[in-house]
């Protein structure tokens, strides 16, 4: 089928009434969103309301209950086994822990999609493996195993795997989970840096929201199993839809509780009490590539909020 | 019930797989060798007591009925027809069996095998063809080395211990066993091996719920494939009988 003749541009993941339960638990429903090609989006959410499940959804290791996940012109749920896994090749994926073959070194996991797909000559494999490793500042670590280096650095060599077939379309799987602040903001200016030399379409999925209000051009919030919002990055934090502002301004008031959603009789007793929501607070600038040229994908800021009227809270995009 | 339904969907899945290319040859050779080294020696130290055994029990009833040539005939016929694919079961079940379970299960939890899959790599035809492919030869291989030292263990206890005769012991060899005993018991091991490794991997790639996950998995491969193995060697054993003429009946 070809389908890594692809142009070099990322491809469009289109998501159409997606609905996934384990036996009589339902996870989410009626999802549906689409990745624009090329795009940094992000997959929002509190824990355990299935975003890696979505993310698995996504390229195929889950079948959903019901829904398509269209690429291309395939309807990725509904390809056999076969097919699934060509298919599987316009993908990266970043699995939480790095999910690097515990029994081969930083060089030979890297390595391993080469050698398993590709007729490259260990000369070739050597100068893909270097240049992948150099991306992610991993040079000099090739032969140790995955047990014996940190978790930070385990995510960045699962991300050089990931990126070695030149993928389309990039997922990422919690990036920022156990890794400090200073590691975590390295590493999303290394996401950024990758979607400009890449032009793939990336889909980070995390509860970081400091990650979120700063790296993408869309946001998605997936909240009591079904999708809240999906749309450009300045639409879902100018929003003063309750559930979204709660969420991205990691506030306590609002619908969303310690365990679950807060119950009618909770929210009313919060209004009662004459809480106020603090205002929002300012939209922040996105993060910029290290070499301040412009991704393909990056809009000026503020233009979404001009272009549909909205005024954005004081003091953003400075 | 769906539990024996999807693992036969696995086996069909399986063993397709195992005729089709590409053939992971190097990953066949590793996993045969480090079969191999986890069960030689519990097999060979099984046997040899196995062997002593039965020389012991017939030993002195033999002996009371004049028949001491036929000490022999009976060792090699018992440890030929039953303890070779006896002990080859608990070995590849026990040894080889759960050490599979473990890796595959480890693997499983770390995500090694999502992404392996998402790599495009089918999980099945990369590290489960190879591994049952191996768990096959290397049954075949450990029941030869089973009968051979068993039957020097029955042989050394006879002679030296019992005052038994080299020659008689040697001589009788052939007077109650048959080639096509030998040849059973490899077909055996060969199922054994083939039986206990489908079970080991198919519980290895469900393994969930962390590292207790794969403890589990590994304790479920061990009992599953003993009760399957002890229950096939019962229904191969019936079959052979009905199929071999047996010698002086």
């Amino acid at each position: 089928m070809g389908y890594a003749d692809y142009p070099n541009m990322g491809v469009e993941v289109r998501v159409e009434g997606l609905t996934k339960s384990f036996g009589h638990v339902n996870v989410w429903s009626d999802v549906s969103l689409t990745l624009p090609a090329g795009e940094i989006s992000v997959l929002l959410g509190p824990s355990g309301t299935g975003k890696s499940v979505f993310l698995k959804t996504l390229v195929g290791l889950l079948r959903p209950d019901r829904g398509s996940v269209w690429i291309a012109q395939s309807d990725l749920t509904k390809l056999k086994e076969r097919d699934l896994y060509e298919i599987r090749k316009l993908f990266g994926v970043l699995f939480q822990d790095g999910a690097l073959f515990g029994s081969m070194n930083i060089y030979d996991n890297v390595a391993f999609p080469l050698r398993e797909h590709t007729r490259k000559s260990e000369t070739q494999i050597k100068g893909i493996v270097s240049e992948k490793l150099d991306m992610v500042g991993l040079i000099g670590a090739e032969s140790k195993l995955p047990g014996e280096i940190s978790g930070g650095m385990r995510k960045r060599a699962g991300l050089a795997r990931a990126l070695v077939l030149e993928p389309q379309i990039v997922l990422f799987d919690e990036p920022d989970s156990g890794l400090d602040p200073v590691r975590t903001a390295y590493l999303n200016q290394l996401i950024v840096d990758l979607n400009q030399q890449l032009d793939a379409t990336f889909l980070i999925v995390t509860h970081d929201i400091n990650t979120a209000r700063t790296v993408p051009d869309n946001i998605g919030l997936i909240y009591h199993g079904h999708l809240a919002m999906f749309g450009p990055r300045e639409m879902l934090l100018s929003s003063k839809e309750p559930v979204v502002r709660q969420f991205l301004n990691a506030q306590r008031i609002g619908p969303i509780g310690m365990t679950e959603e807060k119950d009618a009789d909770s929210l009313a007793a919060e209004a009662a009490t004459g809480v106020r929501l603090p205002p929002l607070p300012a939209i922040p600038l996105q993060l910029r590539p290290s070499d301040f040229r412009a991704r393909r994908a990056e809009r000026v800021p503020g233009q979404w909020c001009r272009e549909n009227g909205v005024t954005p809270p004081e003091g953003s995009f400075q | 019930m769906t539990l024996i339904g999807e693992f036969l969907i696995y086996c069909g899945h399986a063993l397709r797989a195992m005729f089709r290319r590409p053939w992971q040859l190097r990953e066949f050779v590793q996993q045969a060798w480090f079969i191999s080294s986890v069960s030689i020696a519990p097999a060979a130290l099984v046997s040899i007591p196995f062997g002593a055994v039965i020389a012991l029990q017939l030993g002195s009833l033999v002996r009371q009925l004049g028949a001491q040539s036929f000490t022999g005939a009976a060792s090699v016929l018992a440890v030929v027809r039953e303890a070779g694919p006896i002990v080859t079961a608990l070995i590849i079940a026990g040894a080889g069996g759960s050490a599979i379970c473990a890796d595959l299960g480890a693997r499983k939890i770390r995500e090694e095998l999502d992404a392996m899959r998402v790599l495009g790599i089918d999980p099945v035809s990369r590290l489960v063809v190879p591994r049952v492919a191996a768990s096959m030869l290397v049954a075949v291989l450990l029941n030869g080395i089973v009968s051979v030292v068993g039957v020097s263990g029955g042989y050394l206890f006879n002679v030296v211990m019992q005052g038994g005769t080299p020659g008689a012991y040697l001589a009788s060899f052939q007077a109650l066993g048959q080639l096509p005993d030998l040849i059973s018991g490899e077909i055996k091991a060969l199922v054994f091996g083939l039986v206990a490794a489908l079970v080991a991997t198919y519980l290895g790639l469900n393994a969930k719920g962390g590292p207790k996950g794969v403890g589990d998995a590994v304790n479920q491969s061990v009992v599953v494939t003993f009760m399957l193995l002890f229950a096939l060697n019962f229904v191969m054993t019936a079959i052979y009988f009905q199929v071999v003429p047996q010698k002086g009946s």
